[in-house]
Parts: C-alpha cells; structure tokens; sequence
C-alpha cells in the first residue's frame, strides 16, 4: 500500500528488509511509517537544527531511530541518539535493526525515560514518540510484550499524557518533539495542553488508513507564549479565558485541516 | 552502553535522593572505534559530571582522564579532546551492572543494556 519511495529516499532510511523482527515486538506499520515520512518531510529542517542529542521514546523495532539516524546522516556528524522501550525485546530488536544499518544508538530498557530524568533534563534537541495509542480497557495499560506498544487506555491517552510532561522536562530550549496520535487521542487538545506548557505545534502529516486517522504533530517550544496561560485557563476560568480557550482550538481546527491538504506523501 | 550514557543515568527509585552517579560492576568491556567531531565534544564537556567520568573510566580499566575538573581552555587541546572522546563513547560496558549508590540495588547490563525497570515496590 505505501510506497517506500524511489531508491534515493530509501536510501535514507531504515530499510523493511534490514528491520529485525521478534513475536512480542511491534513491527514497523502505518504509523511508523507516517512519522517516518513527517521525519523526512521536515529533514531539511532537521539538518539545518544541527541536533546534538536525539532520543526516541518507545523505540519497539528500531524503524525510526535507524531512519532517523541514517537520514541526518553524514550531513550532521556527532549527533548522539538514545532509545528507550519498556519491552526488553523491544531494545533487543532495536539494536540489531541498528546494526544492520550501520548505525548506533545507546539503548535503555526503562519506562519512557526514567532513570534519564534528571540528567538529561533539558538536553534532548529532538524526541521522536510513536506512542501506544490504541483506546484500551484501562488494565491493559502497562502489560508485558507486545501490548505495551499499542495498549492506550482511555480514549488511548494514558501513556501519552504520561510521556507529554517528562518530553517537556528532557526537550532542551531549542527542541523538537514528532508524535504520533490518533483522532480518538483528541490531538487539538494535546496541542492545547502543550500551548499551557508554551509549545507551539503544527500538524506535519495526516493520514487516513482504512482503520485509522493518524496525525504525525511536532511542537517546539514558543517563547512568544507565556507558560503561565494554564492558570489562566485553568484555576482561574473567567470568560476570556473560556474565550481564548475556544479560540485555541479553532486555530488548531484549522492547522488541521490546513495539513490535510498538505499531506507529504 | 557507552559512559556518555552512564553519565546521564540515575537511580529511579523511589525515595532515593542521592542516586547519581550509578556504581558501575564490570564483567566485560568493549572498544568501538567512533569518528572524533570535536564540536560534539566541545558541547558535551559543559553538560557532563566530570567526576562521575573519570570513576566511570577508571571502573572500565581507562586511567589517562585529569582527575580534577579541567579548565574549559582544555577544550582547544587536541590531546584532552582525544581521551575525553575515547572515555565518553569509545569503551562501552558491555556486561556488567550499574549499582545504585544508596541502596546498592543492582540494575543489570546485558548485550551493552542497561535495564533501568523497578519492580512494583520500588515506583
């Protein structure tokens, strides 16, 4: 169905057949491939952002660490990168899609990022997450093997509401995150909950599968924002605020659909 | 894992306040050569503990690092910038366990990973 591109592109990305694979790790599929794509999409960007250290949270088969890696490439040298997944087999997996690419990341098995928390706050300049998703029964949330890739709880928001605020904590003045949602998610409201954070965001690829609506957003921090504006929005709900409120997620509204006419594919 | 990594790791758990820098029990070191790109390093030196290195070092059998914090004029030495790079991403532990510096709790490191998961009681 998706067409990996002429040899060129793929060149600068993880190849399918080089992906290790194991029964209790999630294999690369179509929202992988849609951040793989918002990667590439925004590469020219990348390049020019010069990233120093460059983390993925929930790394599951390594597809877009490797892609990552291989197209930032030779074209910015010394860029470290860092994946985590809670799944050991997930890690496993990673390091050997890695290898057989001819590309490095230091590897952590922990959940998200704990254990990176305090001394890399502030030093991640791009964090790529393809988090799991899926609206679940809530005690499906934090299961062993393969589960723990999709498994999103209510309205499949658990972990990602979980992962939002450590990614604020680890994203340096100049970072950048890329993740991935799913309509149900409700992305205009996780661009709203980051905007009281002080990110601004923009929808990079949207995407329709037969199953799912994928948006693949990216946020930067806004200095231009005040990260105060969730008092305002929260404890403190007088009109404007409500006002501001809905105007926010007008805009976002927008941006939507405004990238949906704008798809990189 | 490479020290870099070593450096920006700490104890997760819970109630631990002093959990950094992780003790670190070799079974087994590897060296991968990396290209050297001295801007990378010349940024890194003002993020990582240097302290928390050199031991790191010494614990993998690499002694050639100043044991005092050096003057960031350090950075233009050729010589400083070469065994810093060897230290921070070249020797990798392998094998081995990273100790927490409180409660001595063991986290393993197997195939050159860290595994940072806490059991229940722990979070």
């Amino acid at each position: 169905m998706h067409n990996r591109g002429s040899n060129k592109i793929s060149s600068r990305i993880a190849q399918i057949r080089l992906v290790s694979s194991h029964p209790e790790v999630y294999e690369p599929c179509d929202d992988s491939f849609a951040l793989v794509d918002a990667l590439l999409a925004d590469r020219s960007n990348l390049l020019e952002h010069r990233p120093t250290l460059c983390m993925e949270v929930g790394c599951g088969s390594g597809y877009v660490i490797a892609s990552l890696a291989l197209m930032l490439g030779e074209e910015v040298p010394g860029v470290q990168y860092i994946a985590t997944d809670t799944n050991r087999c997930a890690v496993e997996v990673t390091h050997e899609t890695l290898q057989a690419h001819g590309v490095h990341a230091e590897l952590i098995n922990t959940d998200i990022a704990s254990g990176l928390e305090k001394r890399l706050a502030g030093l991640i300049d791009v964090m790529v997450v393809n988090p799991p998703y899926v609206p679940t029964p809530e005690d499906e949330v934090g299961r062993e093997g393969i589960a723990s890739a999709w498994a999103g709880g209510e309205n499949g928001r658990r972990v990602i509401d979980k992962i939002l605020p450590i990614a604020d904590k680890l994203l340096s003045d100049r970072g950048w995150l890329y993740m991935v949602t799913l309509t149900t998610n409700n992305p205009s409201q996780i661009c709203l909950q980051m905007r009281e954070k002080g990110y601004a965001s923009r929808i990079i690829v949207q995407r329709s599968t037969e199953e799912e609506s994928l948006h693949i957003i990216k946020f930067w921090r806004d200095f231009g924002i005040k990260p105060d504006a969730k008092e305002n929005v929260t404890v403190n709900r007088t009109a404007p605020a409500r006002i501001l409120d809905t105007l926010l997620s007008q805009v976002h509204w927008l941006s939507l659909k405004k990238s949906g006419t704008s798809n990189s594919s | 894992m490479r020290l870099l990594t070593h450096n920006m790791l700490s104890s997760n758990i819970k109630g631990v306040t002093n959990g950094f820098p992780l003790l670190i029990e070799v079974e087994k070191v590897i060296e991968k050569p990396v290209d050297f790109n001295p801007d990378f390093l010349k940024n890194m030196f003002l993020k990582v503990d240097w302290k928390a290195l050199v031991d790191a070092s010494r614990s993998l059998g690499y002694a050639d690092l100043p044991e005092e914090t050096p003057e960031s004029s350090v950075i233009d030495s050729d010589d400083f910038l070469r065994k810093f790079h060897h230290a921070l991403l070249e020797l990798h532990l392998e094998e081995g366990a990273l100790v927490c510096p409180e409660t001595e709790r063991k986290f393993p490191v197997t195939k050159g990973i860290p595994n940072m998961l806490l059991h229940e009681d722990e979070v």
